[in-house]
């Protein structure tokens, strides 16, 4: 069996990279306008490496909301991290427990996807360390880039780009979705649940992307292991 | 931003890597119930489907974006194109789009 190491984890993460380009350099920029010095936009990048949690956390400083309150709604924001490490765990080759303490650290929703959507049952640790690492540099490097211009892409790419996360979901998606009615199934599901959150605003998203998601591994495990004996 | 800035980007750091060291940590080489082990089977297929709707529609304040963006992800991804190509592809259908609209 071939088995895919660093510079192949690399390639499946140039996506990703890609994808946090626009998202990263908007963060800098934004951060900027909030009062960060470049130090404390890059640090939080460096450290955090949340996204949403980050741009979450500078609308809050700007508002004035206490730290402990920002800390807590960080937590509340990336608590769906815990069901896709729990999940990852199942997909990753056995290894020393310090070096998952370390990747750990990189799994986001990208770099989660992409490492749960491989085709091969056991994922290499140093398959997702070239993916972590590729998306890892683009956050920081464009959180910096994006503090330093103070100045975002042009209107009509800056539009276009951002799509770019949302279409790389899709291209994870598809693949497993031909002819498997189970991964249809699972993706339906969790996205009828998650657009009635959404639409209602019973939850905030970051627990309505947990909830939903839960909700649909289990009602599909129910049907499926009810469906025939395994 | 005074020190506190400091402390707060500190705590977020520890709130965010809790929840993402735990279980690769703790539930390394421990096996689990067969049920278990299915539904987190399910995760990564069902968290595509939540992260991907309704978000993808409202990227841009225009929802034609969204739409337009959508179908042309799915479009690509259908014709067996690989991650990367859906993605440069429907980059480059939105430019296309967002320069004819502006």
């Amino acid at each position: 069996m071939k088995v895919r190491g660093f510079t192949a984890g690399l390639k499946a993460g140039a996506s990703i990279a890609i994808g946090y380009f626009p998202v990263a350099l908007t963060f800098g920029l934004l951060a900027k306008a909030t009062g960060l010095s470049i130090a404390e936009a890059t640090a939080m990048s460096i450290f955090v490496f949340a996204g949403a949690a980050q741009y979450i956390s500078l609308s809050l400083i700007s508002a004035g909301v206490a730290p402990v309150l920002i800390i807590l709604n960080t937590f509340i924001v990336n608590i769906r991290h815990f069901l896709m490490t729990a999940a990852l765990n199942e997909k990753m080759e056995t290894d020393a427990t310090w070096k998952k303490a370390l990747y750990a650290f990189g799994i986001t929703d990208e770099t989660f996807t992409v490492l749960a959507t491989q085709k091969e049952s056991l994922v290499k640790t140093s398959f997702a360390a070239g993916v972590i690492l590729i998306s890892y540099s683009s956050w920081v490097g464009f959180t910096v880039l994006g503090h330093l211009i103070g100045a975002s892409l042009p209107q009509f790419l800056q539009a276009a780009m951002s799509i770019a996360l949302y279409a790389l979901f899709v291209g994870l998606l598809v693949p497993s979705m031909r002819g498997n009615r189970k991964v249809v199934s699972l993706a339906l599901i969790a996205a009828v649940i998650n657009s009635v959150f959404y639409f209602t605003g019973w939850l905030s998203t970051g627990w309505a992307i947990l909830v939903s998601t839960l909700a649909s591994s289990v009602i599909i495990e129910l049907i499926s292991s009810k469906g025939g004996k395994r | 931003m005074g020190a506190w800035i400091w402390w707060v980007i500190i705590g977020m750091a520890l709130v965010t890597y809790i929840p993402r060291a735990i279980p690769l940590t703790f539930l390394a080489g421990r096996e689990l119930p067969p049920a278990v082990q299915n539904v987190l089977r399910n995760i990564p297929f069902a968290v595509l489907g939540a992260l991907i709707f309704p978000a993808i529609f409202f990227v841009q304040e225009n929802i034609w974006f969204g739409i337009i963006g959508a179908v042309a992800a799915f479009g690509i991804a259908f014709s067996g194109a690989s991650a990367m190509v859906v993605v440069l592809g429907s980059i480059a259908v939105l430019a296309v789009f967002s320069l004819l609209i502006g």
